[in-house]
């Protein structure tokens, strides 16, 4: 249910003759006459939109996390719709980044749907905006959905589509994108995985592959007018990650031998605990107990019913 | 001239007796009954007088009055027929008064003067000879069951006129009662042999059955959980014989005994389809009948498919659950059914089943899955402590001849053994498994070492449990320290326990 929220940030009304009215939408044709906004806008350094599913998997989720952060770091201001699933996965990683993100919604700026990304609203009112070009208090109705991509795109330098369905509105964002002379980049799925025929079809139809965060900073580069703060480096993935130091608390236990072997059978793609404990040599009581273990200190993550991933 | 017949009604699971009195006196002929009587026992008007002319005995042309007192208690069913026909006949003196002295007279008569069998024998017999009475007058299609009574004589009877007879003769040759045998398991080869892989839905089935405690089985549909629901029985302690016999009298007061007046010997399972009502779940009716709760205490209730139950039934297994009986209210009296069930569950992971799976080939909108997972609210998502996924059984597990080695044997002896060493410390108490230690005890029954101390703590604190759901995990870590064979609980233990109790926490946010 859409929540309105009366807090101490306005929301803004900016029209087309405003000195504010950003640049990338006067370039372009079928914008609005005025949008609402509360926060910032983007400014003129370089943004890219990351959108994909709600229905997305685990893998989709730790990607768009691995690219939102990635382009935060290197200066990118990330833009999206702030559903569920990868529109918020990035917006939140690029926050805990410490980049800047914006969020345009199919409803007022005032009102933040879905409510499960309150949370998110709230941090993008300080450390970005929320921009909407339906007036306040207007409900998130479906057909507003596919409208409001179109300034997702609008506002973005390149999109970048982590993850979709065959027919997901995340492809309407990436043709609005094409319209608009935006770059497409599109993140390789598994072939058979329904979540990832979307994807997997705009690749095949020209999109370029986001094979690394860093192939998208590169064509952000050259595509980009302007100046370009330096890219820092995105961290990077440790080959055979070791178990981290219980280290400095005297209070904390030390991992067991269980835990131990059961984490190094855990992976990025989610498995049953069932077939992690035959992999991990491991009686069905003791990796009940491990799995605990490894929950309780964060080193791995439950996805769906008893299946865990590697946290990162 | 007045006389009187002592018989039972039945009350909820209970009898208490009765007495029939008969009055015959001048005046216009009429037979009138009386003493808060349900519509059934009304009838019995017709049968008493049809079966009387047939078996020989006109009622004589005066009027007759019958009264079934106490008058304050209610009175339903046709099982005292027979006393209202002998003590018709007392009144005739067909027989002398002294023949029934002391004597409990129940059965339902046959327009033809045939004595019918009729539900709550076993609890007439127990009423019966806590009332002190000398011999319990039963149908003859109850006998077996009235006979498994101690020190209760009782004598079976399948006619008016045989009823008659034993009264002339004054009940001489009453047999004797019959001991109840051991138990020995459910036939019908339905061993956890058969599932082939699924350790942890093994082991889970094994702490359930150990301890007592709650299971909640997941998975896409044909995964086996009810294949895994119907095998637990088989793996569960035997009941005692007082148990065997609570669960003959409750069975009987339901009239679902069967005619050879088996004992319940094996602990019930119960599976109702989700289209139950609340009343037919708990008990209910004007004169309350059990429930299925009821009728799966000190076994399994089974709901399968739980969340396609109505939010009503779900809501009601709450307090049975909490307090292991159901009370009911009802103008007729309070009834108090004991309800001590395991529960057993199973859900799909979304309303198409198909969520988790790879490939993703759930096709359920997020909102939806989510609504799915909400009616299984948060009480009583709490006091089921195991929950476990029943994933999708491959091929090659399916078509492997080889038995699995994890067979029923295999897991009864260990609960066997966790068994005896429950009893052993519950020596004395009013509960039998660890899923029975009220809060007040699990202190001097838990003992954890300073490891398990620490992550209990760690639990309790980060997911922020409910003093409930503390409890009900020591309960379930005291169950695998026993299976474990150690005295104290160790952090392995509390872990084990936490992670069957915190899974399933729905799609990510």
């Amino acid at each position: 249910m859409a929540e309105t929220f009366f807090g101490s940030c306005p929301v803004h009304r900016i029209t087309r003759a405003d000195e504010a009215y950003p640049a990338r939408f006067r370039e372009l044709t079928g914008m609005p006459a005025a949008i609402y906004v509360r926060g910032r806008l983007p400014g003129s350094g370089p943004t890219a939109a990351i959108v994909g599913s709600r229905n997305c998997t685990a893998y989709g989720r730790w990607q768009a996390e691995v690219f939102a952060r990635a382009l935060a770091a290197g200066g990118v201001a990330v833009i999206s719709g702030m559903a569920a699933g990868i529109d918020a996965a990035a917006q939140r990683a690029a926050l805990e980044a410490g980049g800047e993100s914006y969020a345009v919604l199919g409803c007022g700026a005032d009102v933040c749907y879905p409510a499960s990304s309150r949370s998110l609203y709230e941090t993008l009112l300080r450390r970005g905006g929320v921009i909407s070009e339906y007036e306040n208090g207007t409900q998130p109705l479906p057909y507003h959905f596919p409208a409001r991509n179109r300034l997702i795109s609008g506002l973005a330098d390149a999109v970048l589509v982590i993850e979709a369905a065959a027919r997901s509105g995340s492809l309407i964002t990436a043709d609005m994108a094409l319209e608009q002379g935006r770059s497409v980049f599109a993140l390789p799925g598994r072939i058979g995985d329904i979540r990832s025929e979307g994807c997997l079809k705009l690749i095949a139809e020209g999109a370029y592959v986001a094979l690394s965060p860093e192939s998208v900073l590169r064509e952000l580069k050259r595509i980009h007018p302007g100046g370009f703060p330096p890219v820092s480096r995105a961290p990077k993935e440790p080959a055979e990650t070791i178990l981290p130091q219980t280290g400095d608390e005297a209070e904390t236990l030390p991992i067991s031998g269980a835990a131990a072997r059961l984490y190094r059978a855990v992976t990025h793609e989610p498995v049953l605990l069932e077939v992690l404990a035959e992999a991990a040599g491991l009686s069905p009581a003791e990796a009940a107990g491990a799995a605990w273990e490894l929950k309780d200190r964060s080193l791995i993550r439950e996805v769906y019913d008893q299946q865990y991933v590697r946290k990162k | 001239m007045f006389h009187r017949v002592m018989s039972a009604a039945l009350l909820g699971i209970e009898a208490v007796p009765v007495y029939v009195e008969a009055d015959v006196s001048d005046g216009l002929p009429v037979f009138s009954m009386v003493g808060s009587l349900g519509l059934r026992v009304r009838e019995a008007q017709d049968r008493v007088r049809t079966a009387l002319k047939n078996e020989g005995f006109a009622l004589p042309p005066k009027r007759i009055t019958i009264n079934l007192a106490p008058a304050d208690i209610s009175k339903d069913g046709s099982r005292f027929d027979l006393a209202i026909a002998l003590a018709v006949l007392m009144s005739q003196a067909v027989f002398p008064p002294e023949a029934l002295e002391g004597v409990m007279v129940v059965g339902e008569l046959s327009l033809g003067g045939r004595v019918n069998g009729i539900p709550g024998v076993l609890n007439t017999v127990m009423a019966a000879k806590k009332a002190g009475c000398r011999l319990c007058l039963v149908p003859e299609d109850n006998q077996a069951e009235a006979g498994l009574v101690a020190g209760m004589p009782v004598m079976g009877v399948g006619s008016l006129a045989g009823a008659i007879a034993a009264a002339r003769r004054h009940f001489d040759g009453a047999p004797v009662h019959k001991r109840i045998r051991p138990v020995s398991l459910p036939a019908g080869g339905e061993d956890f042999a058969d599932i082939r892989g699924q350790r942890l839905v093994k082991r889970a089935a094994l702490l359930a059955a150990a301890g007592f405690h709650n299971l909640l089985m997941t998975g896409p549909p044909g995964s086996g959980k009810t294949m895994a629901a119907r095998r637990l029985p088989g793996i569960m302690p035997p009941m005692t014989d007082d148990e065997c016999l609570e669960l003959t009298q409750i069975y009987s007061a339901a009239g679902e005994l069967g005619e050879d007046g088996s004992v319940i010997a094996a602990r019930p399972f119960r599976a109702p389809h989700h289209t139950v009502t609340v009343k037919t779940l708990t008990g209910g009716g004007r004169l309350p009948r059990p429930g299925e709760i009821t009728l799966a205490h000190r076994g399994i209730l089974f709901l399968d498919e739980m969340p396609e139950f109505s939010r009503a039934a779900l809501e009601a297994l709450r307090q049975p659950l909490e307090n292991r009986e159901i009370v009911i209210s009802r103008t007729t009296g309070t009834f108090r059914f004991p309800a001590n069930f395991l529960l057993a569950a199973a859900v799909n992971p979304c309303p198409c089943g198909q969520y988790g799976q790879p490939g993703g080939q759930c096709t359920c909108s997020p909102a939806a899955i989510a609504r799915y997972r909400e009616r299984l609210s948060g009480p009583l998502m709490d006091r089921i402590d195991l929950k476990v996924v029943v994933p999708p059984v491959t091929y090659r597990e399916l078509t492997d001849a080889a038995p699995s080695d994890v067979s029923s044997a295999v897991l009864r002896a260990a609960v066997l053994e966790a068994h005896r060493r429950q009893k052993e410390r519950y020596h004395g108490e009013a509960f039998d498994f660890n899923s029975g230690i009220p809060a007040g005890r699990l202190a001097e029954y838990c003992p954890l070492t300073p490891a398990a101390a620490r992550v209990l703590e760690a639990v309790f604190v980060r997911e922020k449990l409910s003093a409930r759901a503390y409890h009900r995990l020591l309960r379930v870590a005291r169950t695998a320290a026993d299976l474990d064979g150690a005295a104290e609980i160790d952090r392995r233990h509390i872990e084990e326990a936490a992670l069957y109790r915190m899974a399933f926490k729905g799609p990510e946010e």
